[in-house]
């Protein structure tokens, strides 16, 4: 029986990925909202680079500083316009050693 | 910014852009490749298994200097419940032969190669351009794009949409629907760094041999996906993929999966010690047949991922965008030669060549298995791995109970978990989608 595989926190395992920051300009918005939708709120838990959190008033926020550009939230919540998303500018975001 | 006009702009440098941009330029034509990120492959993620086969056909040399990890000898098919896995392993000696079949590889080395042979072919290459827009004329036919660099369009006969699985360009153009949650998946993937011969040692491979596994089961928990390891020279590709429909109704989190499938028991010894260099993730078409959307137009063409062009049940993606990516170069070309305009009756021509090709022949068999898979994920994904399990260590456990009761026993939890006529109805509409 080998030791357990040590678990990092989601902030550590983006810490070993190289971003390139595009500052003040992020690729990324959430509508204001009252009570997020089922999907809004799902992205809290989906987002493999947990970029979206709920603030102390149940709405959800994004930080999309460790954003991987997937594209999930897109699928889940472009189409109700809850999300705005694009491209990071060119040659910004994430920038994959290995991909 | 570019003054010139172009016979064809390629949107995209991964393995369907590279392939269409190095096809056309090896045959004459003047070709724009525009890639968003740093360096081809900075934006890219895959498992990674690429196919020779494939890659030959575009650039026969390959071997001479492609980053190539290493040539798979040995592949493993397990079913996983919570503490062990059942699995088919297929390993022959054939596959070490002078040209391998399949090789692993990882993409941000792999694409930075393939990039340059696509300049070595004569196209030009602009990185860190992220293309904002397809510009049209009055009629609607596209006929450049727009990019967020200084300067006005660029322009071209043809644009080649290689633009990957988000494919923003053709969504927001009204070329093609949005990907509907049930019809992509999402996978997340760490690489695990290894001495090489730790790597040899653990899984039985000398030189540049390699083993991969492929693994369903209750790592899903109940969602339809799929968990893989792929041995690289000195590292490991660990990840696992669920669709995202069930991702977002069981509000499950994707590092949680790759967590627990990193400690599973039949996994953990084998990343034992590595280090961790990279996280990433990364959407793949899952819904076959059906889901490809309209391939032409007036003055374009998609290809790859874009095109929903991947072969869920058989693991293949890379191989499927390599060739779209050829065989529309392959069209353009012949319409150039024959000096055609590029409309969609014309470009129609590169449906006809795919639709001969095995991409479209092997996603037309397969045309039922997303549904099926997607509908009975529960089954599929936890019920039958978590029965064949049982029924494994029921056969292999040898306690003294008569040999009569213990096959007794199994097909009873069968019949208890599914039903008979559950059970026949799973064999029968499996056997139907796959057929």
């Amino acid at each position: 029986m080998t030791n357990p595989v040590r678990i990092l926190r989601v902030e550590d395992k983006l810490y070993q990925n190289r971003y390139l920051v595009d500052s003040g300009r992020p690729h990324i918005n959430v509508r204001p909202h009252e009570q997020p939708s089922a999907n809004l709120l799902a992205l809290t838990r989906v987002c493999p680079a947990k970029c979206y959190e709920l603030n102390d008033k149940g709405q959800v926020e994004i930080t999309a500083d460790g954003c991987m550009e997937c594209g999930t939230c897109r699928i889940l919540c472009e189409t109700s316009g809850e999300i705005e998303w694009n491209y990071p500018r060119g040659g910004f975001g994430v920038l994959f050693k290995f991909g | 910014m570019i003054k010139e006009e172009f016979d064809a702009i390629v949107i995209g440098a991964g393995m369907s852009g590279n392939a269409a941009a190095y096809t056309m330029a090896s045959d004459g034509l003047k070709v724009l490749q525009l890639e968003r990120g740093e360096y081809p492959g900075s934006k890219n993620v895959q498992g990674a298994i690429m196919y020779a086969n494939m890659l030959e056909k575009i650039v026969p040399d390959f071997r001479d200097d492609a980053p190539l990890e290493r040539h798979l000898v040995e592949q493993r098919l397990w079913v996983m419940d919570e503490t062990s896995h059942t699995g088919i392993h297929y390993r022959s000696d054939d596959f070490n032969e002078v040209k391998p079949n399949r090789y692993t590889i990882i993409r941000a080395q792999f694409d930075k190669w393939f990039s340059r042979r696509v300049r070595g072919a004569g196209a030009t290459v602009l990185c860190e351009t992220t293309v904002t827009e397809l510009v049209r004329d009055a009629k609607g036919k596209v006929i450049g794009v727009r990019t967020d660099r200084a300067g006005g369009a660029i322009y071209a006969d043809v644009v080649v949409l290689a633009e990957g699985v988000c494919g923003l360009l053709g969504t927001r153009g009204g070329l093609r629907k949005m990907l509907k949650p049930e019809a992509v998946a999402l996978a997340v993937k760490e690489m695990h760094f290894l001495p090489e011969e730790v790597i040899e040692q653990r899984f039985g491979v000398k030189g540049s041999e390699g083993c991969v596994i492929e693994a369903v089961g209750t790592i899903s928990h109940g969602m339809a996906g799929l968990g893989f390891l792929y041995t690289n020279k000195e590292s490991i590709s660990l990840g696992i993929g669920c669709l995202v429909s069930d991702f977002a109704a069981k509000m499950e989190s994707p590092y949680g999966l790759l967590d627990a499938l990193k400690n599973h028991p039949s996994i953990r010894p084998l990343i034992a010690g590595s280090e961790v260099k990279e996280y990433a993730a990364h959407l793949i078409p899952e819904g076959g047949y059906k889901a490809i959307p309209q391939l032409f137009g007036d003055g374009w063409v998609v290809v790859g991922d874009a095109a929903q062009l991947n072969n869920a049940v058989h693991r293949e993606g890379s191989n499927l965008a390599m060739t779209s990516g050829r065989i529309a170069a392959e069209a353009i070309i012949q319409l150039k030669r024959r000096n055609d305009p590029m409309t969609k009756r014309n470009l129609a021509l590169y449906k006809t060549m795919l639709d001969k090709s095995f991409v479209v022949k092997d996603l037309r068999k397969y045309k039922d298995m997303p549904a099926l898979l997607h509908t009975n994920a529960c089954n599929f994904f936890t019920t039958y791995p978590r029965l064949m399990s049982q029924a494994a260590q029921n056969f292999m456990r040898v306690d003294g109970t008569p040999k009569i009761e213990k096959e007794k026993a199994t097909t009873a939890a069968f019949i208890k978990a599914r039903s008979r006529l559950g059970l026949v109805s799973d064999a029968i509409r499996l056997a139907l989608a796959w057929r």
